[in-house]
């Protein structure tokens, strides 16, 4: 136990703050997936062959690729590609991202990709009517998107997008790798410094249900309050 | 670009080795598994939902963690003949996978037997049919069958969770492509060329499902 005590002589402080941490990478991934899947899944259910083409490629290789793959490509990738992107506009110093970006960056995008398809899913399971009425009644797209769909399908989307949350919140952990102390990574420091694998990666898995737990009593609390009436 | 492709391609062996493996294993677990989740013994079946509960519900990189970093701190575990497994990381890796997916596997097999109508179960204990024998030639077959698509999407998520083999010092697909990449610093080559035959190998997988899917629905 004293190994968790708060203070120097304990890691009990540092892992509050790693947990705190990969709570906060994974709320960020979280709100950068929803926003990748803004864009996509109107691609995905646009009548053009060719959008549907790049939403399909999108969600098809993100979810066929190793997470720790795209992380790589993300982590030594990511300020070669801002460095190039500066040098267009005439700046040649060396840029280094933050690694939080780089990481809620790369793990934003593979949530993206399923909350697109948890999004493209509930999207369709609306009753037609529904386009039809607000068709009818002269809404224009934008307004029929935002104001008769997106409420509707928020419903319906949320059991699905728990289980993609699940899977961001499990994913923050591969972003250890590029360096972010977030719950594994200061397992991994304890560990080494303390000779006592077993305790800390045993108390991170701990850490790790705890988040489940507490997250999925939550988002069941938020799923009550969005089908009332129902 | 075209150097890495060989390299990539040996690679992509231990891959296929790792996923086959637990792959196999994780069916027997997660079949053992889903039938003490349907165990009436409270006990019984608490245990079978602590197990899966906890393998889903923590990362993957952390149960690898647990056992290759983990189990070998405990002394008296290094003198047991089980150390000759768990001190080399191919197995460490497998037996994590295995666990994992097999978590994965029993909640995935529950469903489907809970799903079958009980009217098959009465219709073949009104036959004479042995209990056992309905379990294991009807009730299996149809479980079977029912979580193809599901069994097809954990194959394809496990085949990706292989890639954290590499964090226990296993060259596999990954593996390799992280060296590569920090050696030549090409990244945007390399993940083409890995995330490429990761992709064919969905495909493959993805195809074979829907292929079996095909065979052993309803109305063929």
């Amino acid at each position: 136990m004293e190994l968790l005590a708060f203070g120097k002589t304990g890691w009990g402080d540092e892992l509050f703050y790693a947990t705190l941490m990969t709570i906060a990478v994974s709320i960020t991934a979280m709100l950068v997936g929803f926003f990748f899947a803004l864009i996509f899944t109107p691609l995905k259910l646009s009548k053009y062959k060719t959008l549907n083409l790049v939403g399909n490629f999108y969600t098809t290789v993100i979810r066929g690729v190793p997470e720790l793959l795209v992380i790589y490509l993300f982590f030594f990738g990511g300020s070669g590609a801002i460095m190039y992107v500066a040098s267009i506009f005439g700046y040649y110093e060396y840029i280094e991202i933050n690694a939080f970006i780089t990481g809620s960056m790369a793990i934003g995008i593979i949530s993206g990709a399923y909350s697109t398809e948890v999004f493209r899913g509930a999207i369709q399971s609306i009753d037609k009517g529904q386009f039809e009425a607000a068709k009818v009644l002269g809404i224009n797209k934008f307004g029929q998107f935002y104001k008769i769909i997106l409420p509707q399908m928020l419903r319906l989307a949320i059991p699905n997008l728990s289980n993609v949350w699940q899977i961001t919140l499990k994913d923050t952990s591969l972003i250890s790798v590029t360096g972010l102390v977030e719950i594994m990574r200061q397992s991994y420091i304890a560990a080494g410094s303390t000779r006592d694998p077993l305790f800390f990666y045993s108390f991170a898995a701990v850490l790790y249900l705890l988040l489940t737990y507490v997250s999925m009593k939550l988002i069941n609390k938020l799923e009550a309050r969005y089908s009332m009436g129902y | 670009m075209i150097n890495s492709f060989p390299k990539l391609l040996g690679a992509t062996v231990v891959t296929l080795k790792l996923l086959s493996a637990s792959l196999i294993f994780g069916l027997f677990v997660g079949l053992f598994f889903a039938i003490l989740r349907l165990n009436k013994n409270i006990f019984i079946n608490k245990f079978a939902y602590g197990y899966s509960y906890v393998f889903r519900g923590t990362p993957l990189l952390v149960q690898i963690f647990i056992i290759y970093f983990g189990l070998g701190q405990i002394e008296y575990f290094r003198t047991t003949f089980l150390w000759v497994i768990f001190k080399e990381p191919y197995w460490c890796a497998v037996i994590a996978f295995t666990l994992n997916t097999g978590a994965y596997t029993s909640e995935i097999l529950r469903s489907a037997f809970q799903t079958i109508k009980l009217g098959i179960i009465e219709a073949g204990r009104s036959l004479g049919i042995s209990n056992k024998i309905i379990f294991y030639k009807i009730q299996i077959p149809i479980a079977i069958r029912q979580s193809l698509p599901a069994y097809g999407n954990e194959i394809i998520l496990m085949m990706k969770g292989t890639s954290l083999a590499s964090t226990v010092t296993l060259m596999d697909l990954t593996g390799v492509a992280k060296h590569i990449i920090s050696t030549t610093f090409k990244p945007i080559e390399v993940f083409i060329v890995a995330g490429g035959i990761y992709l064919f190998m969905t495909f493959i997988i993805h195809n074979i499902i829907k292929f079996l899917e095909k065979k052993y629905s309803f109305n063929s």
